[in-house]
């Protein structure tokens, strides 16, 4: 009986000290969590939300936005909408001098020209009837467009930015039309990324493989060299690298200069090598280099040199010792390396933009076009959404194909 | 609680010098453009500002761009007080609710007595945005590259047979369209009128199209000097001030094309909600007065946006060169130029700039 008891107790014990534990290893790592949700988790929630989420014009103007909703298109639009729509227009000036240009921006990215058409409504005396009065202020406040564009912005939530990601427009009654012709370059732009982060991470696997096999397998204070010499760069601001490319690329650069010197080639037949694809290739496959080099090399490090002898010693001829062998255990290695180059070259734009000329725009500069330059922060937060979502796709695939759990990045 | 009356009283006196002291010593943050620019900026405005009002200026650079000042304000928690920007972009800015309204009318009044809002020039004063120079986009090219004929003329710079060699040009829509439509022959006067039209962009696009293959895009001030000295291209648009530099202090054959110029405003603006916005008002307005808009051509070849500065504008911090034959706003350079028309690009910046890098991104 008392026996009973004490085990009891003991549980109850054992159960406390080990939820002790349990908190105390918690709050070891409750401030790399709180780092983590605050600089990663929350901002890219806050994009990803933007990217179909923006209540300016439905929370400013409710009525107009309701009214809207049911308004078919036909013209003239009822002068109940009109109404609503210049008094709340003018409401949101008293609220925050701001918010009725932040509006007509939003407008003037479905129709180029409200800016100037929109800003009027709120700076003038309106008086009923108000559809009169605004046909006065502007000739377009007679036809559609304009009342169109501030329908399809109006909606809390939209899908329009995806739509306009993947070089599609949404329609006020909310059919989709294809981007103008001469709009059209997100879809393109997608297809060169994936080619570029494609290529860059075929080149690293090409070229890192060999050096991390040396690395493996010199004695230690060579490669303990070599690994400096691999790793200098790595150190090096990235845009020094990208510059010092420029000057070894370019017309009259170095490796020009030498050719001619040597007189290998003609002093006006100067091969181009510079703000081209070319360029972007091999600068993006030296900034990257490295990580492709560190995980091939910490697995080629830790196969042991028997495998290989015993292959050898069974009959099989160098190559196959290697191919059947040794190849398959670094595919860990392999597969880390290329996920990691494959992924950061996607998101790859300051080297591209400053040595690949035309072809060097890649999805990234229009992610930063927008974020910068348009201010179309919803815009930029679809596309980099749709992104995200194809490196997730890889992530996925590669899971499948290789296994996630037998990766080995350093 | 025996506190002497007298000590209460010194006291309070130290705590009173203590908190005018702090109300006086302030600081504020400057952004602009970096390089030589900032440069002339810190010697005719910054240095002389803080000597006079005892407060400091974190100087610091950018590249342009609303994005930081946006994440800033949204945030609340402005770090910026003043910011260097184009005129569009104060528009847009401004539009966006990213900076405060200044009342230009309580400037400073002319050395010539002329009130501030006659004493700017056309343009340079938005609502939330004072101009403190002209700067003008030009083309220029390497003399060396052209023994024979000289390029004179917009024109000139699309004309490959006559003119050979890469061309550098800025990696966007504004400015460029300009270009293309005046060397197709449009009057500078009506420029913006045909690009307004559909016909007139598709035009303008055509024109750029016929030198596209040749082209090396900039992206940063400084890459067209450095375009040019390395032999990449042998003509390229450019900030004049960034190709007279060079050409001055270091005797590079550097040559600017007055012809088809144009002249834009660099702006101070205030980031909306800063906690210093006295002070960031007084420096611009003590910036933007006629003395140190003229000091500023000392240094860098940018037109005052005062009228009453320009008597005040001497020679160039070598000593020799007289500044005047090389500002945008000297009539001899202003036969054929146009003003950038904030208004046309505010409305259509968005559409002609995403059109503009789908073109080049094909």
């Amino acid at each position: 009986m008392s026996l009973a008891i004490d085990r009891g107790a003991l549980t109850v014990r054992l159960a406390k000290a080990e939820r002790r534990g349990k908190i105390r290893a918690f709050l070891l790592v409750a401030p790399l969590l709180a780092f983590v949700l605050l600089s990663f988790v929350i901002p890219i929630a806050n994009l990803v939300t933007q990217a179909f989420y923006g209540d300016l014009v439905s929370s400013t103007m409710p009525k107009t936005t309701t009214e809207l909703a049911t308004w078919n298109g036909a013209m003239p639009v009822p002068e109940s909408l009109c109404e609503s729509f210049v008094t709340e227009f003018k409401a949101a000036k008293v609220k925050d001098p701001a918010l009725p240009t932040r509006i007509a921006t939003l407008v003037n990215r479905e129709f180029s020209g409200s800016l100037s058409k929109l800003r009027p409504v709120a700076n003038n005396e309106l008086s009923a009837p108000y559809c009169g009065a605004l046909a006065k202020l502007n000739d377009e406040w007679t036809k559609p467009e304009i009342w169109n564009a501030i329908k399809i912005v109006s909606p809390s939530v939209s899908p329009r930015f995806f739509i306009q990601s993947v070089d599609y427009r949404l329609n006020a009654d909310g059919s989709i039309r294809p981007e103008t012709e001469e709009n059209k370059i997100h879809l393109a732009l997608f297809g060169r990324t994936l080619y570029v982060a494609a290529a860059v991470t075929l080149f690293c696997a090409l070229l890192g493989f060999p050096i991390g096999f040396l690395l493996a397998h010199l004695p230690a204070r060579t490669s303990n060299l070599l690994m400096i010499i691999v790793l200098l760069p790595f150190w090096t601001s990235l845009l020094v690298r990208t510059t010092a490319w420029i000057a070894l690329l370019q017309q009259n650069g170095v490796i020009n200069d030498t050719l001619v010197a040597l007189g290998l080639i003609a002093d006006d037949h100067r091969p181009v090598m510079m703000y081209n694809m070319f360029a972007t290739l091999v600068a993006m496959t030296h900034v990257l280099l490295p990580f492709m080099i560190l995980p091939l090399y910490s697995v080629m490090t830790g196969i042991k040199p028997n495998f290989v002898r015993a292959a050898r010693s069974l009959g099989a001829t160098p190559f196959t010792a290697f191919w059947r062998v040794y190849f398959p255990l670094t595919i860990p290695g392999l597969g880390a390396g290329c996920l990691l180059v494959f992924i950061l070259a996607i998101g790859y734009y300051i080297t591209p933009a400053l040595v690949g000329g035309q072809s060097g725009q890649l999805i990234s500069n229009i992610i930063a076009f927008h974020m910068q330059k348009t201010l179309n922060w919803p815009l930029a937060s679809a596309i980099g959404t749709l992104l995200l979502a194809g490196v997730l796709l890889l992530y996925w695939l590669y899971n499948r194909l290789v296994g996630i759990e037998k990766m080995k990045f350093a | 609680m025996k506190i002497s009356k007298g000590l209460s009283v010194l006291l309070g006196a130290a705590a009173a010098i203590g908190l005018t002291a702090a109300a006086h010593a302030g600081q504020i943050t400057v952004i602009s453009w970096g390089g030589a620019y900032t440069n002339s900026q810190v010697k005719a405005y910054q240095e002389p500002w803080m000597k006079k009002t005892g407060n400091t200026i974190v100087s610091a650079d950018y590249n342009g761009g609303l994005a930081e000042i946006k994440a800033q304000v949204q945030s609340g928690n402005v770090t910026w007080d003043v910011v260097d920007v184009e005129t569009s972009e104060a528009i847009s800015g401004c539009n966006d609710g990213l900076f405060e309204k200044i009342d230009a009318s309580k400037l400073p009044k002319g050395e010539n007595g002329a009130g501030p809002l006659e004493d700017f020039v056309p343009g340079a004063i938005t609502d939330c945005a004072i101009a403190n120079i002209a700067y003008a986009n030009v083309i220029g090219y390497d003399s060396t590259k052209f023994p024979g004929d000289k390029p004179t003329k917009v024109a000139d710079f699309f004309d490959l047979k006559k003119f050979p060699g890469k061309r550098g040009m800025k990696k966007e829509a504004k400015v460029n369209l300009e270009f293309a439509l005046m060397a197709d022959g449009v009057a500078s006067a009506d420029v913006y009128k045909v690009l307004a039209t559909k016909e007139g962009v598709d035009r303008a696009f055509k024109k750029l199209e016929t030198i596209k293959s040749s082209v090396v895009w900039w992206e940063a001030g400084a890459q067209p000097p450095q375009l040019l000295a390395s032999g990449e291209v042998t003509m390229t648009t450019a900030y004049n001030g960034r190709l007279f530099t060079p050409a001055v202090k270091e005797n590079k054959p550097f040559v600017i094309i007055w012809d088809g110029q144009q002249q834009v405003f660099d702006n101070w603006a205030i980031v909306k909600g800063t906690k210093n916005k006295d002070l960031a008002l007084d420096f611009v307005a003590f910036s933007t007065s006629t003395k140190p808009l003229a000091d500023q051509a000392t240094y860098i070849p940018y037109g005052p946006a005062r009228k009453s500065s320009a008597p005040f504008v001497g020679k160039f911090e070598d000593g020799k060169t007289d500044m005047a034959p090389h500002m945008p706003t000297n009539p001899d350079n202003m036969k054929n130029a146009i003003v950038q028309d904030v208004k046309f690009w505010a409305d259509h910046y968005d559409e002609l700039n995403e059109r503009f890098v789908a073109w080049i991104g094909k």
